[in-house]
């Protein structure tokens, strides 16, 4: 009994942890509409910057407390307010949820470099020295009892603010209509800076309180907070009383799984997962929603031509086969990662371009992949990687069961949840059987994988990896764009578009994506495959939810709807980076940086990169001069790099001027003579009228 | 049998009856209209009728059929089709391709592609083909959408102010394609505020206010019926 009260405690001052991170959490998402997946960060950064002036520069305490929590915490709030989410406030909520992943990717990163992940930073707990609370036989230490009476602070500090302050007013009015609110005299710009700013502070509190209890560690932290998430979800991100109630559930959970959890080798892991399996659930049995009418903030999808299609995968299987033959083995193990993981951004494209669905759990779906090729394709039996794209494909069905009821914000919790639960605990386990089958996954360590046998021939050497990888990702964009073309992709779109109409049209929603997630879940596996096959040696670190981050914010700026996206995103993930690094080696930190910063700064250009590229280097690949010459003085360059004529620098660097000149030259010879712009009043009197010019006005009009 | 059957169907919204107890019967080959003061609950009914929301009470029948429990999907597969007051176009992809996605979903998939150019001349939107709804006029807009539920080849169509952005030209050219639906044995059930299209190609017209069928009758009858009026233009 002792020890069950000794738990109880323990739980209930986890509990108001997740607590007060969980209505910081709320408070934001009902002012704003944004839902914060950087809450926990903020948190963490709390923590970090918490120790770095009590343990780091011996401030006292008190004034370190007033420092963060008064004037850090405060001013990161406003920051992120004024400078990542104002802008998107006008945009989707994809757009919002980009940035806030974005935030969480940069922090992490931005807390690593600042403070070394390999240098333990205990931080002592609250009256560490005084002696223990006894309360009958229960003992309570007084960071707990600090804890507990902060949360019951909190709880009647926020309900005074929203129901007695014009604030409060303010910003309860703002959760039901932010543009009448704006009628009324009240502003819902600054309700919601006042709710980023008191959302950030109790982040802080929560991130401090937590920080002497577990290890201070970026990732870890930011990911403690899926606990808080889940009670924020107990109140359906909008009730303060329920979000308490929810952590109270977690928090007793994790302390009694902690006590009463069976002691065997397969359990552990699933009291790191309980809070994300909670959250899963929780997701759920959440009520039915009414299926979502017409998105209106859509980016385009381009539709890719069959012609324009082969030409591209042309060009990846040339680009493939060139690096190939440049690259030594070091390099091309690190640059090979540019076409697995294109193949594992591609997976994107069908998912959330085309069909809507933001998933966070790709890069888990391709951890499956590797793992079943890894122990199938042993000896690179061809089937194997058959049966890795089948097995992932059947992990991404499964996440679609809430995808059902789900969308936007709710869909990429309960994704990231799936991606905690295998990383955390499915992929730790070790082997097993279910009816004489031996099962195993990264066996609490790593797995060797090795190529795939093709024709009668081994691939095994990082060359022919290489360029297998790029035959895969080149396969992988035809398919797509085939699939963009079809009836199936018809359907996918018009399925984001409106859910209602295409419903009434008699469009099953549970069949379609079931479908889609398969599909993309085995693309993603296919790209973890050969992902594994380049890296020779996979962990199940290499496909957590914070390694998969950065992937799907290079995927959202290169654009989501585009076939390209599988390539770009590749290249722009691995490349840029690796070569800064080969070139500076103490920017690592800054390179980590890179895919955040790229997320905030991007994330609302809905159209992304890719298609830009196009549209920018169209008239290069329209010419029948520049292209020819484009060609040939490539083949030029290669050949004197393969004979060591030049170097690296010279190859990759004069390629790159030389053909940005030839597109240069040859938009300048496809451009037309500007006709002087005579304005709308005047068409039919200034010049002759078009027959064209009736279907502007009329789309003038439409447009108001 | 009626084609569409909507008995005792209730609907709160907390406190507040969107519905109370409404019943409509529309019949093959006849238009019957659905009218009433803005917040009458006239898209509602037609969110029940078409499975996008659930009843407290009541029932829908197609065909015969009990359909109240049914997914919006397999009502659609019954022949019920609708278009929304608030535009639901599919705005990235082209008109052809809006009809088309429909086409698919229905009976003659088969005949996906035929069906599609066949409407898409009846309704005069041959040229606009490759255009995106969303660089039309409302009124197109609504005219595509129509097209889009026609694609399904349904027997029961409910029309949310389709000719809403339409000028007098074009409302008569509804007016004749709604007749011209009507004698295919369609059954049209038209939510509408303009009245001179409800008095031209209505048989029967159901008027709802606050949530209850206060009137039902001929056109002719319900022009001059005094509840309706008072609905209309208040009881002063």
């Amino acid at each position: 009994m002792d020890q069950f009260l000794t738990f109880g405690i323990v739980g209930l001052s986890t509990a108001a942890i997740y607590a007060v991170i969980g209505s910081g959490l709320v408070l934001t998402y009902t002012t704003t509409g944004v839902f914060n997946f950087a809450h926990g960060a903020a948190g963490m950064l709390s923590a970090f910057m918490y120790w770095q002036l009590t343990v780091g520069w011996g401030w006292p305490v008190p004034v370190a407390l007033v420092v963060v929590l008064l004037v850090l915490a405060p001013g990161f709030g406003l920051l992120v307010e004024r400078f990542v989410l104002r802008p998107v406030q006008a945009l989707g909520e994809a757009e919002r949820l980009v940035m806030t992943v974005a935030l969480l990717s940069g922090l992490i990163a931005t807390a690593r470099w600042i403070w070394d992940p390999n240098v333990a930073r205990p931080l002592p707990m609250f009256f560490a020295a005084r002696k223990p609370i006894h309360l009958g036989p229960a003992v309570i230490t007084w960071h707990q009892a600090i804890t507990m009476a902060v949360a019951v602070a909190v709880a009647i500090g926020l309900r005074i603010l929203l129901y007695r302050t014009r604030a409060g007013a303010e910003m309860r009015a703002a959760v039901d209509d932010r543009a009448l609110v704006g009628l009324t005299g009240a502003d819902p710009v600054r309700a919601g800076r006042v709710s980023w700013i008191l959302g950030t502070q109790l982040a802080a509190i929560g991130g401090i309180l937590i920080a002497p209890t577990v290890t201070l560690d970026a990732a870890q932290l930011s990911l403690l907070i899926v606990s808080a998430y889940t009670a924020a979800v107990f109140g359906r991100l909008r009730s303060l009383p329920l979000t308490f109630l929810g952590a109270v559930v977690v928090g007793c959970m994790e302390s009694y799984l902690t006590g009463y959890l069976p002691q065997n080798e397969y359990l552990p892991g699933l009291r790191l997962a309980a809070p994300a399996f909670l959250l899963f659930l929780a997701l759920l049995v959440f009520p039915h929603r009414r299926l979502r009418g017409r998105e209106r903030r859509l980016a385009r999808v381009p539709v890719p031509t069959a012609r324009g299609t082969l030409v591209f995968a042309a060009v990846v299987i040339a680009f493939g086969a060139v690096l190939a033959s440049l690259l030594g083995e070091a390099d091309l193990i690190t640059y090979g990662a540019i076409f697995s993981l294109g193949v594992v951004a591609l997976s994107y494209v069908p998912l959330a371009g085309y069909a809507g669905q933001v998933s966070l759990c790709q890069l888990s779906m391709a951890g499956i992949g590797a793992v079943v090729w890894g122990h199938l394709g042993a000896h690179g039996q061809l089937w194997a990687l058959g049966a890795a794209i089948l097995v992932s494909a059947a992990a991404g069905a499964l996440v679609a069961l809430p995808a059902l009821r789900l969308s936007g914000v709710y869909l990429a919790l309960g994704t990231a949840a799936f991606a905690v639960i295998l990383d955390r605990w499915i992929f730790g386990i070790p082997a097993f059987h279910v009816f004489g089958l031996r099962i195993a996954l990264f066996d609490q360590g790593s797995v060797d994988v090795s190529g795939p046998r093709l024709f009668g021939l081994r691939l095994d050497s990082g060359r022919e990896l290489m360029v297998f990888a790029a035959v895969c990702l080149a396969l992988a964009s035809i398919g797509v764009a085939a699939l963009r073309r079809s009836r199936f992709g018809r359907r996918l779109i018009a399925l984001r578009d409106s859910e209602a109409a295409y419903a009434t049209l008699g469009g099953n929603l549970l069949v379609a994506k079931v479908a889609v997630f398969a599909l993309a879940s085995g693309i993603a596996g296919l790209g973890g495959a050969l992902y594994g096959m380049q890296q020779r040696t996979v962990t199940a670190d290499q496909f957590s939810l914070i390694a998969g981050l950065p992937i799907f914010l290079v995927a959202v700026v290169g654009g989501l709807g585009a076939v390209g996206n599988g390539l770009f995103a590749g290249t722009a993930f691995v490349a840029p980076t690796n070569a800064l690094i080969a070139i500076a080696p103490g920017t690592a930190n800054l390179v980590a940086l890179l895919p955040g910063l790229a997320g905030v700064g991007l994330g609302h250009n809905p159209d992304g990169i890719v298609s830009r590229f196009r549209r920018q280097w169209e008239p290069l690949a329209r010419d029948r001069i520049a292209l020819p010459i484009l060609l040939c003085v490539l083949a030029l360059a290669w050949a004197l790099r393969f004979t060591d004529v030049i170097n690296d620098w010279t190859y990759y660097g004069g390629s790159l001027v030389i053909a940005a000149a030839l597109r240069a030259w040859a938009s300048a010879r496809q451009a037309e003579p500007a006709e002087p712009e005579i304005p709308v009043e005047w068409w039919g009197l200034r010049r002759a009228w078009r027959p064209e010019d009736e279907e502007v006005l009329a789309r003038g009009v439409a447009a108001g | 049998m009626a084609s569409l059957q909507v008995s005792g169907v209730t609907v709160s919204f907390g406190g507040n009856r969107a519905l109370d107890g409404v019943a409509l019967t529309a019949e093959a080959g006849r238009v019957t209209g659905l009218i009433g003061p803005n917040g009458a609950g006239k898209s509602t009914l037609f969110d029940v009728a078409s499975g996008l929301r659930r009843p407290s009470s009541g029932q829908v029948r197609l065909d015969g059929r009990d359909v109240t429990r049914a997914r919006p999907s397999a009502r659609a597969r019954h022949g019920l089709a609708r278009t929304f007051q608030r535009l639901e176009l599919f705005g990235r992809l082209s008109v052809r391709d809006n009809l088309l996605v429909a086409a698919e979903l229905g009976p003659e998939r088969r005949r996906a592609d035929r069906i599609v150019t066949e409407i898409l001349h009846r309704l005069e939107l041959t040229d606009l083909a490759d255009t995106s709804p969303d660089a039309l006029p409302t009124g197109v807009g609504r005219l595509v959408e129509v097209g889009r539920a026609l694609a399904i080849r349904p027997k029961v169509l409910l029309l949310d102010e389709p000719a809403a952005g339409q000028d007098v030209e074009e409302t008569e050219r509804f007016a004749e394609l709604l007749r011209a639906l009507t004698d295919d044995g369609t059954a049209v059930v038209l939510v509408e505020h303009d009245m001179s299209l409800v008095m031209a190609v209505c048989d029967e017209v159901y008027v709802l206010d606050l949530g209850k069928i206060i009137a039902v009758g001929p056109p002719e009858v319900i022009r001059s019926d005094e509840t309706v009026l008072a609905a209309y233009l208040g009881d002063a």
